[in-house]
Protein backbone atom coordinates (compact mmCIF):
# COMPACT_ATOMS: atom_id res chain seq x y z
CA UNK A 1 0.00 0.00 0.00
CA UNK A 2 1.16 3.39 -1.27
CA UNK A 3 -1.18 5.52 1.07
CA UNK A 4 -3.38 4.40 3.75
CA UNK A 5 -5.18 6.88 5.72
CA UNK A 6 -6.84 5.72 9.44
CA UNK A 7 -9.45 7.65 10.82
CA UNK A 8 -7.97 10.90 9.62
CA UNK A 9 -9.41 14.03 11.70
CA UNK A 10 -8.31 18.15 11.38
CA UNK A 11 -10.04 20.64 12.74
CA UNK A 12 -9.83 24.06 12.65
CA UNK A 13 -11.19 25.42 15.56
CA UNK A 14 -14.55 23.83 16.21
CA UNK A 15 -14.59 23.00 12.62
CA UNK A 16 -14.01 19.42 11.32
CA UNK A 17 -12.35 20.30 8.12
CA UNK A 18 -12.10 16.39 7.62
CA UNK A 19 -13.80 13.84 9.92
CA UNK A 20 -12.39 10.58 11.08
CA UNK A 21 -11.88 9.46 7.34
CA UNK A 22 -9.99 6.32 6.15
CA UNK A 23 -9.20 5.49 2.18
CA UNK A 24 -5.99 3.74 0.92
CA UNK A 25 -4.36 3.27 -2.38
CA UNK A 26 -2.15 0.93 -4.17
CA UNK A 27 1.09 1.29 -6.21
CA UNK A 28 0.13 2.37 -9.47
CA UNK A 29 -3.55 3.35 -8.51
CA UNK A 30 -5.44 6.95 -10.08
CA UNK A 31 -7.35 7.87 -7.16
CA UNK A 32 -9.95 10.58 -7.86
CA UNK A 33 -11.01 12.95 -4.08
CA UNK A 34 -14.27 13.85 -5.36
CA UNK A 35 -16.74 16.69 -3.52
CA UNK A 36 -18.00 20.10 -3.93
CA UNK A 37 -15.93 23.01 -2.75
CA UNK A 38 -14.81 22.88 1.41
CA UNK A 39 -15.51 19.23 1.51
CA UNK A 40 -11.89 18.39 2.83
CA UNK A 41 -10.43 17.47 -0.25
CA UNK A 42 -7.31 20.14 0.11
CA UNK A 43 -7.11 19.41 3.68
CA UNK A 44 -6.23 15.64 3.17
CA UNK A 45 -3.85 16.23 0.76
CA UNK A 46 -1.94 19.06 3.35
CA UNK A 47 -1.73 16.27 5.43
CA UNK A 48 -0.21 13.63 3.61
CA UNK A 49 2.17 16.53 2.00
CA UNK A 50 3.12 16.89 5.83
CA UNK A 51 2.07 20.68 5.11
CA UNK A 52 0.34 20.30 8.44
CA UNK A 53 -0.28 17.51 10.84
CA UNK A 54 -3.56 15.70 11.42
CA UNK A 55 -5.59 16.74 14.76
CA UNK A 56 -6.13 12.68 15.35
CA UNK A 57 -5.57 9.52 13.18
CA UNK A 58 -3.00 8.48 11.10
CA UNK A 59 -1.53 8.84 7.69
CA UNK A 60 1.19 6.68 6.12
CA UNK A 61 2.80 7.70 2.73
CA UNK A 62 5.19 4.35 1.36
CA UNK A 63 4.80 2.80 5.35
CA UNK A 64 6.25 6.34 6.88
CA UNK A 65 3.94 8.13 9.24
CA UNK A 66 3.20 11.42 8.78
CA UNK A 67 4.57 13.76 11.47
CA UNK A 68 7.26 11.06 12.19
CA UNK A 69 9.47 11.26 8.96
CA UNK A 70 8.46 14.34 7.00
CA UNK A 71 11.62 15.06 4.99
CA UNK A 72 11.84 11.32 3.91
CA UNK A 73 7.99 11.62 3.54
CA UNK A 74 8.59 14.64 1.18
CA UNK A 75 11.20 13.62 -0.76
CA UNK A 76 8.96 10.44 -2.11
CA UNK A 77 6.26 12.93 -2.89
CA UNK A 78 5.05 14.85 -5.84
CA UNK A 79 2.58 17.84 -4.64
CA UNK A 80 1.04 20.26 -6.91
CA UNK A 81 -1.08 22.49 -4.62
CA UNK A 82 -4.33 24.03 -5.70
CA UNK A 83 -4.04 27.49 -6.99
CA UNK A 84 -0.48 26.26 -8.41
CA UNK A 85 2.05 28.45 -6.68
CA UNK A 86 4.86 29.62 -8.78
CA UNK A 87 7.33 32.32 -8.91
CA UNK A 88 6.51 34.56 -11.51
CA UNK A 89 9.79 36.26 -11.84
CA UNK A 90 11.74 33.17 -12.63
CA UNK A 91 12.68 31.18 -16.10
CA UNK A 92 11.10 27.93 -16.82
CA UNK A 93 14.05 26.81 -17.12
CA UNK A 94 15.83 28.34 -13.92
CA UNK A 95 12.78 27.41 -11.93
CA UNK A 96 12.94 23.73 -12.72
CA UNK A 97 16.80 24.12 -11.37
CA UNK A 98 15.81 25.43 -8.54
CA UNK A 99 13.48 22.48 -7.84
CA UNK A 100 16.20 20.26 -8.76
CA UNK A 101 18.93 21.29 -6.16
CA UNK A 102 16.16 21.41 -3.28
CA UNK A 103 15.68 17.63 -4.06
CA UNK A 104 19.71 17.23 -4.52
CA UNK A 105 19.36 15.46 -7.74
CA UNK A 106 22.72 15.87 -8.28
CA UNK A 107 24.46 16.06 -12.31
CA UNK A 108 22.06 14.82 -14.88
CA UNK A 109 21.94 17.69 -17.46
CA UNK A 110 19.77 15.87 -19.51
CA UNK A 111 16.86 15.90 -16.73
CA UNK A 112 15.48 19.15 -17.20
CA UNK A 113 15.08 18.74 -20.87
CA UNK A 114 13.47 15.74 -20.75
CA UNK A 115 10.80 17.04 -18.16
CA UNK A 116 10.47 19.79 -20.89
CA UNK A 117 9.45 17.60 -23.47
CA UNK A 118 7.21 15.21 -21.24
CA UNK A 119 5.27 17.77 -20.16
CA UNK A 120 5.11 19.91 -23.45
CA UNK A 121 6.70 22.75 -22.67
CA UNK A 122 8.96 22.97 -25.28
CA UNK A 123 8.06 25.93 -26.92
CA UNK A 124 7.69 27.94 -23.93
CA UNK A 125 10.78 26.43 -21.89
CA UNK A 126 12.55 29.81 -22.34
CA UNK A 127 10.17 32.15 -21.20
CA UNK A 128 9.47 33.63 -17.97
CA UNK A 129 6.56 32.10 -15.83
CA UNK A 130 4.85 34.73 -15.45
CA UNK A 131 4.56 35.03 -19.00
CA UNK A 132 2.70 31.49 -19.66
CA UNK A 133 -0.56 31.17 -20.16
CA UNK A 134 -2.38 29.29 -17.03
CA UNK A 135 -2.17 25.90 -18.74
CA UNK A 136 1.43 26.24 -19.39
CA UNK A 137 1.65 27.43 -15.83
CA UNK A 138 -0.20 24.12 -14.89
CA UNK A 139 2.65 22.44 -16.78
CA UNK A 140 5.47 24.05 -14.91
CA UNK A 141 3.82 23.16 -11.79
CA UNK A 142 3.68 19.28 -12.89
CA UNK A 143 7.13 19.20 -13.83
CA UNK A 144 8.41 20.28 -10.48
CA UNK A 145 5.87 17.85 -9.14
CA UNK A 146 7.77 14.94 -11.05
CA UNK A 147 11.60 16.33 -11.21
CA UNK A 148 12.16 13.69 -8.83
CA UNK A 149 10.24 11.01 -10.17
CA UNK A 150 8.51 10.67 -7.11
CA UNK A 151 6.68 7.22 -6.05
CA UNK A 152 3.44 9.17 -5.16
CA UNK A 153 1.62 12.16 -7.13
CA UNK A 154 -0.52 14.44 -5.05
CA UNK A 155 -2.42 16.68 -7.49
CA UNK A 156 -4.88 19.57 -6.23
CA UNK A 157 -7.46 20.49 -8.73
CA UNK A 158 -4.57 20.10 -11.63
CA UNK A 159 -7.14 20.37 -14.32
CA UNK A 160 -9.45 23.25 -12.80
CA UNK A 161 -9.05 26.48 -15.56
CA UNK A 162 -7.55 24.64 -18.67
CA UNK A 163 -8.99 24.64 -21.79
CA UNK A 164 -10.41 21.27 -23.38
CA UNK A 165 -7.19 20.93 -25.55
CA UNK A 166 -4.96 21.41 -22.58
CA UNK A 167 -7.51 19.33 -20.82
CA UNK A 168 -6.95 16.29 -23.11
CA UNK A 169 -3.16 16.67 -22.83
CA UNK A 170 -3.19 16.62 -18.98
CA UNK A 171 -5.53 13.76 -18.72
CA UNK A 172 -3.43 11.45 -20.65
CA UNK A 173 0.09 12.92 -19.32
CA UNK A 174 -1.71 11.75 -15.89
CA UNK A 175 -2.88 8.08 -16.95
CA UNK A 176 0.38 7.66 -18.30
CA UNK A 177 1.98 7.77 -15.36
CA UNK A 178 0.19 5.56 -13.81
CA UNK A 179 2.17 2.06 -14.13
CA UNK A 180 4.45 2.80 -11.98
CA UNK A 181 3.39 6.01 -9.49
CA UNK A 182 0.35 6.45 -7.15
CA UNK A 183 -1.49 9.04 -7.86
CA UNK A 184 -3.92 11.10 -5.78
CA UNK A 185 -6.08 13.92 -7.44
CA UNK A 186 -8.81 15.86 -6.71
CA UNK A 187 -11.39 17.82 -8.51
CA UNK A 188 -15.20 19.10 -8.78
CA UNK A 189 -15.32 18.46 -12.63
CA UNK A 190 -16.56 14.84 -12.39
CA UNK A 191 -16.22 13.78 -16.41
CA UNK A 192 -12.41 13.98 -15.10
CA UNK A 193 -12.48 11.64 -12.42
CA UNK A 194 -14.31 9.52 -14.40
CA UNK A 195 -12.03 9.04 -17.41
CA UNK A 196 -9.02 8.57 -15.18
CA UNK A 197 -9.36 6.80 -11.85
CA UNK A 198 -9.30 3.73 -11.13
CA UNK A 199 -10.98 4.45 -7.87
CA UNK A 200 -12.93 7.39 -6.44
CA UNK A 201 -13.65 8.63 -3.02
CA UNK A 202 -16.22 10.82 -2.31
CA UNK A 203 -16.15 13.56 0.10
CA UNK A 204 -18.76 15.65 1.69
CA UNK A 205 -18.57 18.08 4.69
CA UNK A 206 -15.57 16.04 5.77
CA UNK A 207 -16.55 12.13 5.67
CA UNK A 208 -16.48 10.06 3.24
CA UNK A 209 -19.69 9.68 1.47
CA UNK A 210 -18.66 6.80 -1.09
CA UNK A 211 -15.30 5.19 -1.61
CA UNK A 212 -14.89 2.44 -4.03
CA UNK A 213 -13.75 1.44 -7.49
CA UNK A 214 -15.62 3.42 -10.44
CA UNK A 215 -17.68 0.36 -11.84
CA UNK A 216 -19.16 -0.79 -8.63
CA UNK A 217 -20.38 2.51 -7.63
CA UNK A 218 -21.52 3.23 -11.43
CA UNK A 219 -23.71 -0.46 -10.73
CA UNK A 220 -24.64 0.08 -7.02
CA UNK A 221 -26.52 3.39 -7.77
CA UNK A 222 -29.60 2.53 -9.01
CA UNK A 223 -31.01 1.21 -12.19
CA UNK A 224 -33.04 3.62 -13.81
CA UNK A 225 -31.72 5.34 -16.75
CA UNK A 226 -32.39 7.21 -19.97
CA UNK A 227 -32.53 6.16 -23.66
CA UNK A 228 -32.42 8.58 -26.74
CA UNK A 229 -34.19 7.47 -29.77
CA UNK A 230 -34.36 8.70 -33.28
CA UNK A 231 -37.10 8.13 -35.51
CA UNK A 232 -37.31 8.13 -39.50
CA UNK A 233 -40.85 9.52 -38.69
CA UNK A 234 -42.41 11.75 -36.49
CA UNK A 235 -44.60 9.42 -34.00
CA UNK A 236 -47.02 10.08 -30.84
CA UNK A 237 -45.75 10.21 -27.61
CA UNK A 238 -48.29 8.56 -25.93
CA UNK A 239 -47.27 5.62 -27.69
CA UNK A 240 -44.00 5.28 -26.27
CA UNK A 241 -45.50 6.44 -22.77
CA UNK A 242 -47.29 3.34 -22.95
CA UNK A 243 -44.12 1.23 -23.40
CA UNK A 244 -43.39 -1.17 -20.32
CA UNK A 245 -40.76 -0.11 -17.69
CA UNK A 246 -41.33 4.32 -19.43
CA UNK A 247 -41.88 6.43 -16.61
CA UNK A 248 -41.11 9.72 -18.65
CA UNK A 249 -40.82 10.31 -22.48
CA UNK A 250 -39.09 14.02 -23.02
CA UNK A 251 -39.22 14.94 -27.14
CA UNK A 252 -36.53 16.95 -28.06
CA UNK A 253 -37.99 17.20 -31.74
CA UNK A 254 -41.13 15.29 -33.11
CA UNK A 255 -38.36 12.41 -34.30
CA UNK A 256 -36.16 12.40 -31.45
CA UNK A 257 -37.17 11.54 -27.70
CA UNK A 258 -35.50 10.95 -24.12
CA UNK A 259 -37.10 8.24 -22.49
CA UNK A 260 -36.57 8.10 -18.89
CA UNK A 261 -37.64 4.15 -18.04
CA UNK A 262 -37.13 2.29 -14.44
CA UNK A 263 -34.85 -0.35 -16.13
CA UNK A 264 -33.15 -1.53 -19.61
CA UNK A 265 -36.62 -1.92 -21.95
CA UNK A 266 -34.35 -1.16 -24.48
CA UNK A 267 -36.05 -4.50 -26.55
CA UNK A 268 -39.44 -3.22 -25.87
CA UNK A 269 -39.02 0.07 -26.55
CA UNK A 270 -37.40 -1.62 -30.31
CA UNK A 271 -40.24 -3.81 -30.55
CA UNK A 272 -43.25 -1.06 -29.96
CA UNK A 273 -41.82 1.46 -32.61
CA UNK A 274 -41.51 -1.21 -35.15
CA UNK A 275 -44.43 -2.49 -34.83
CA UNK A 276 -46.31 1.05 -35.05
CA UNK A 277 -44.58 0.89 -38.37
CA UNK A 278 -41.85 3.52 -37.88
CA UNK A 279 -38.60 2.93 -38.04
CA UNK A 280 -35.66 3.30 -35.65
CA UNK A 281 -32.72 4.90 -36.59
CA UNK A 282 -30.86 5.48 -33.62
CA UNK A 283 -31.23 4.81 -29.72
CA UNK A 284 -28.57 5.65 -27.22
CA UNK A 285 -28.41 4.48 -23.78
CA UNK A 286 -26.97 7.13 -21.85
CA UNK A 287 -24.31 6.35 -19.58
CA UNK A 288 -25.22 6.38 -15.63
CA UNK A 289 -22.99 9.24 -15.54
CA UNK A 290 -20.64 9.53 -12.25
CA UNK A 291 -22.32 13.29 -11.63
CA UNK A 292 -25.83 10.98 -10.63
CA UNK A 293 -23.68 9.39 -8.23
CA UNK A 294 -22.32 12.14 -6.88
CA UNK A 295 -25.72 13.97 -6.52
CA UNK A 296 -27.34 10.68 -4.82
CA UNK A 297 -24.60 10.66 -2.05
CA UNK A 298 -23.92 14.37 -1.51
CA UNK A 299 -27.54 15.67 -1.57
CA UNK A 300 -28.91 12.86 0.23
CA UNK A 301 -27.03 13.99 3.33
CA UNK A 302 -28.06 17.91 3.22
CA UNK B 1 19.83 25.60 2.04
CA UNK B 2 21.83 26.24 -0.91
CA UNK B 3 18.95 26.06 -3.15
CA UNK B 4 16.96 28.51 -1.08
CA UNK B 5 20.36 31.04 -0.73
CA UNK B 6 20.99 30.89 -4.34
CA UNK B 7 17.45 31.47 -5.26
CA UNK B 8 16.72 34.85 -2.53
CA UNK B 9 20.24 36.09 -4.03
CA UNK B 10 19.45 35.34 -7.73
CA UNK B 11 15.97 36.99 -7.05
CA UNK B 12 17.41 39.84 -5.34
CA UNK B 13 19.36 40.82 -8.79
CA UNK B 14 16.75 39.58 -11.28
CA UNK B 15 14.33 42.44 -9.60
CA UNK B 16 15.83 45.91 -9.39
CA UNK B 17 15.81 45.15 -5.30
CA UNK B 18 19.53 44.48 -4.92
CA UNK B 19 20.68 46.80 -7.43
CA UNK B 20 18.79 49.55 -5.41
CA UNK B 21 20.22 48.60 -2.26
CA UNK B 22 23.34 48.61 -3.65
CA UNK B 23 23.23 51.80 -5.42
CA UNK B 24 21.27 53.51 -2.86
CA UNK B 25 23.67 52.47 0.07
CA UNK B 26 26.75 53.76 -1.73
CA UNK B 27 25.23 56.90 -2.93
CA UNK B 28 23.90 58.14 0.49
CA UNK B 29 27.25 57.09 2.26
CA UNK B 30 29.28 58.44 -0.50
CA UNK B 31 27.26 62.15 -0.39
CA UNK B 32 27.38 62.02 3.07
CA UNK B 33 31.15 60.96 3.58
CA UNK B 34 32.51 62.71 0.59
CA UNK B 35 30.34 65.44 -0.70
CA UNK B 36 28.31 67.66 2.16
CA UNK B 37 30.52 69.72 3.62
CA UNK B 38 29.38 69.75 7.25
CA UNK B 39 29.61 65.32 7.55
CA UNK B 40 32.49 64.94 4.87
CA UNK B 41 35.93 63.08 5.42
CA UNK B 42 38.19 65.88 3.67
CA UNK B 43 36.53 68.86 5.76
CA UNK B 44 36.53 67.02 9.03
CA UNK B 45 40.77 67.73 8.87
CA UNK B 46 41.01 64.33 10.85
CA UNK B 47 42.24 61.06 8.99
CA UNK B 48 39.36 58.93 9.80
CA UNK B 49 36.67 56.93 8.25
CA UNK B 50 34.29 57.89 11.40
CA UNK B 51 31.60 59.36 9.58
CA UNK B 52 31.06 56.41 7.38
CA UNK B 53 29.86 54.31 10.24
CA UNK B 54 27.56 57.11 11.69
CA UNK B 55 25.69 57.06 8.71
CA UNK B 56 25.79 53.75 7.87
CA UNK B 57 23.53 52.37 10.28
CA UNK B 58 20.85 55.15 9.77
CA UNK B 59 20.77 54.06 5.95
CA UNK B 60 20.38 50.50 7.28
CA UNK B 61 17.43 51.35 9.12
CA UNK B 62 15.31 52.06 6.20
CA UNK B 63 17.49 49.69 3.50
CA UNK B 64 17.68 46.54 5.07
CA UNK B 65 13.53 46.55 6.18
CA UNK B 66 12.91 46.85 2.16
CA UNK B 67 15.48 43.81 1.61
CA UNK B 68 13.71 41.68 4.14
CA UNK B 69 10.04 42.57 4.21
CA UNK B 70 9.55 40.51 0.92
CA UNK B 71 11.23 37.54 2.63
CA UNK B 72 8.25 35.51 3.67
CA UNK B 73 5.52 38.05 3.49
CA UNK B 74 6.19 37.65 -0.33
CA UNK B 75 6.16 33.90 -0.52
CA UNK B 76 2.62 33.62 2.06
CA UNK B 77 0.87 36.42 -0.69
CA UNK B 78 2.33 33.95 -3.56
CA UNK B 79 1.22 30.61 -1.99
CA UNK B 80 4.72 29.42 -2.45
CA UNK B 81 5.40 29.26 1.09
CA UNK B 82 3.28 26.02 0.52
CA UNK B 83 5.39 24.90 -2.14
CA UNK B 84 8.75 25.40 -0.03
CA UNK B 85 7.21 23.98 2.60
CA UNK B 86 6.28 20.78 0.93
CA UNK B 87 9.49 20.07 -0.39
CA UNK B 88 11.99 18.23 1.91
CA UNK B 89 13.45 21.38 3.16
CA UNK B 90 13.46 22.02 7.10
CA UNK B 91 12.27 25.32 8.17
CA UNK B 92 15.95 25.81 9.41
CA UNK B 93 17.10 25.46 5.79
CA UNK B 94 14.78 27.76 4.71
CA UNK B 95 15.64 30.78 7.32
CA UNK B 96 19.29 30.56 6.98
CA UNK B 97 19.00 30.46 3.48
CA UNK B 98 17.06 33.25 2.99
CA UNK B 99 19.30 35.08 6.14
CA UNK B 100 22.61 34.14 4.60
CA UNK B 101 21.01 35.65 0.96
CA UNK B 102 20.52 38.81 2.79
CA UNK B 103 23.46 39.16 4.56
CA UNK B 104 25.58 38.55 1.33
CA UNK B 105 23.59 41.35 -0.23
CA UNK B 106 24.63 43.74 2.78
CA UNK B 107 28.59 42.69 2.33
CA UNK B 108 28.55 43.35 -0.86
CA UNK B 109 27.07 46.44 -0.15
CA UNK B 110 29.77 47.36 2.49
CA UNK B 111 32.51 45.92 0.40
CA UNK B 112 33.38 48.72 -2.04
CA UNK B 113 33.70 50.99 0.49
CA UNK B 114 36.73 49.70 1.82
CA UNK B 115 37.76 52.31 -1.59
CA UNK B 116 37.32 54.87 1.30
CA UNK B 117 39.40 53.64 4.09
CA UNK B 118 42.07 53.35 1.05
CA UNK B 119 41.57 56.80 -0.18
CA UNK B 120 42.24 58.28 3.60
CA UNK B 121 44.75 55.63 3.99
CA UNK B 122 46.58 57.25 0.82
CA UNK B 123 45.63 61.15 1.91
CA UNK B 124 46.39 61.00 5.21
CA UNK B 125 49.47 62.88 6.45
CA UNK B 126 52.06 61.07 7.09
CA UNK B 127 50.34 58.25 4.02
CA UNK B 128 49.23 55.79 6.28
CA UNK B 129 48.18 57.72 8.94
CA UNK B 130 44.63 56.43 10.23
CA UNK B 131 43.67 54.34 12.93
CA UNK B 132 43.21 50.96 11.31
CA UNK B 133 41.79 49.07 14.51
CA UNK B 134 39.02 51.35 15.40
CA UNK B 135 38.54 51.13 10.99
CA UNK B 136 38.50 46.89 11.28
CA UNK B 137 36.22 47.29 14.68
CA UNK B 138 34.11 49.54 12.98
CA UNK B 139 33.41 46.75 9.94
CA UNK B 140 32.91 44.10 12.10
CA UNK B 141 30.15 46.55 14.19
CA UNK B 142 28.46 47.23 11.10
CA UNK B 143 28.69 43.76 9.99
CA UNK B 144 27.24 42.75 13.02
CA UNK B 145 24.80 45.07 13.32
CA UNK B 146 23.60 44.25 9.88
CA UNK B 147 23.14 40.79 10.83
CA UNK B 148 20.72 42.17 13.93
CA UNK B 149 18.42 44.09 11.47
CA UNK B 150 18.37 41.61 9.16
CA UNK B 151 17.49 38.45 11.76
CA UNK B 152 14.79 41.31 12.51
CA UNK B 153 13.30 41.87 9.16
CA UNK B 154 12.92 38.23 8.65
CA UNK B 155 10.89 37.56 11.45
CA UNK B 156 8.71 40.57 11.33
CA UNK B 157 8.21 39.28 7.41
CA UNK B 158 7.23 36.25 8.75
CA UNK B 159 4.66 37.90 11.19
CA UNK B 160 2.66 38.99 8.12
CA UNK B 161 2.35 38.51 4.21
CA UNK B 162 1.87 42.35 3.70
CA UNK B 163 5.27 43.31 2.87
CA UNK B 164 4.43 47.41 3.53
CA UNK B 165 3.65 46.21 7.53
CA UNK B 166 6.73 43.96 7.15
CA UNK B 167 8.62 47.19 6.63
CA UNK B 168 7.29 49.18 9.06
CA UNK B 169 7.39 46.60 11.51
CA UNK B 170 11.13 45.94 10.95
CA UNK B 171 11.97 49.84 10.57
CA UNK B 172 10.14 50.50 13.67
CA UNK B 173 11.89 47.72 15.44
CA UNK B 174 15.21 48.36 14.79
CA UNK B 175 15.11 51.81 14.99
CA UNK B 176 13.84 50.74 18.85
CA UNK B 177 16.60 48.24 19.47
CA UNK B 178 18.90 50.91 17.95
CA UNK B 179 17.96 54.09 19.51
CA UNK B 180 15.82 53.71 22.13
CA UNK B 181 17.16 52.14 24.95
CA UNK B 182 20.27 55.06 24.93
CA UNK B 183 17.12 57.88 24.20
CA UNK B 184 15.61 55.77 27.45
CA UNK B 185 18.90 55.83 29.33
CA UNK B 186 19.54 59.46 28.75
CA UNK B 187 16.42 60.41 29.94
CA UNK B 188 17.08 62.72 33.33
CA UNK B 189 16.25 61.22 36.78
CA UNK B 190 14.22 58.30 35.62
CA UNK B 191 16.14 55.10 35.98
CA UNK B 192 18.97 57.25 37.89
CA UNK B 193 21.80 54.84 38.91
CA UNK B 194 20.69 52.07 36.30
CA UNK B 195 20.45 54.15 32.97
CA UNK B 196 23.58 52.01 31.85
CA UNK B 197 22.35 49.37 32.37
CA UNK B 198 19.10 50.54 29.66
CA UNK B 199 21.56 51.39 27.44
CA UNK B 200 23.34 48.44 27.76
CA UNK B 201 20.24 46.63 25.99
CA UNK B 202 20.12 48.82 23.16
CA UNK B 203 22.46 48.49 20.10
CA UNK B 204 24.00 51.77 19.99
CA UNK B 205 26.15 51.53 23.34
CA UNK B 206 27.61 47.94 21.33
CA UNK B 207 27.90 49.36 18.27
CA UNK B 208 30.23 52.53 19.92
CA UNK B 209 32.15 50.32 21.97
CA UNK B 210 33.27 48.15 18.82
CA UNK B 211 34.06 51.26 16.78
CA UNK B 212 36.61 52.36 19.34
CA UNK B 213 38.41 49.06 17.89
CA UNK B 214 37.83 47.46 21.32
CA UNK B 215 36.61 44.19 20.17
CA UNK B 216 35.37 42.65 23.42
CA UNK B 217 33.17 39.18 23.82
CA UNK B 218 30.35 40.78 25.45
CA UNK B 219 29.43 42.81 22.78
CA UNK B 220 30.37 40.24 19.92
CA UNK B 221 27.84 37.70 22.34
CA UNK B 222 25.07 40.56 22.37
CA UNK B 223 24.87 40.68 18.75
CA UNK B 224 25.17 37.05 17.77
CA UNK B 225 22.77 36.37 20.65
CA UNK B 226 20.10 38.80 19.52
CA UNK B 227 20.71 37.76 15.88
CA UNK B 228 20.08 34.04 16.89
CA UNK B 229 16.88 34.90 19.22
CA UNK B 230 15.21 36.57 16.16
CA UNK B 231 16.30 33.78 13.52
CA UNK B 232 14.69 31.08 16.28
CA UNK B 233 11.42 33.34 16.21
CA UNK B 234 11.09 33.37 12.69
CA UNK B 235 11.58 28.98 13.28
CA UNK B 236 9.08 29.65 15.84
CA UNK B 237 6.55 31.58 13.35
CA UNK B 238 6.81 29.70 10.34
CA UNK B 239 5.91 27.07 12.66
CA UNK B 240 2.65 28.15 13.63
CA UNK B 241 1.09 26.57 10.85
CA UNK B 242 1.50 23.38 12.83
CA UNK B 243 -0.53 24.57 15.74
Amino acid sequence: MSIVVNSLTKTYGQQNAIDAISFSADKGEIVGLLGPNGAGKTTTMKILTCFMPPTSGSAEVCGLTVGKADIEIKKKIGYLPEHNPLYGTMYVKEYLQFVERIHQLGKDTNRIGRLIELVGLEREQNKKISQLSKGYKQRVGLAQAMIHDPEVLILDEPISGLDPNQLVEIRSLISNLKKDKTVIFSSHILQEVESICDKIVILDKGKIVASDSLTTLNSTSDKALTITIELLNGINADILSQIDGVERVESISDKEYLISSNYDNRAEIFDQIVGSGNKLVGMIKEKKSLEAVFKNVTQGRK
Amino acid sequence: MRSIYLKELSSFFSSLTGYMVLVIFLLITGLFAWVFSNTSIPSYNYASIGQLFVIAPMVFLFLIPALTMQTFAQEKQQRTMEFLNTKPLTDRQIVLGKYFACMTLVALAILPTLIYYYSVYQLGSPRGNIDSGATIGSYIGLFLLASVFVSIGLFMSSLTDNQIVAFILTAFSCFLVYFAFSFIGDLPSLFGKWDDLVKYFGIEYHYDNISKGRIDTRDVIYFVSLASMFIWLTMVSLSRRRW
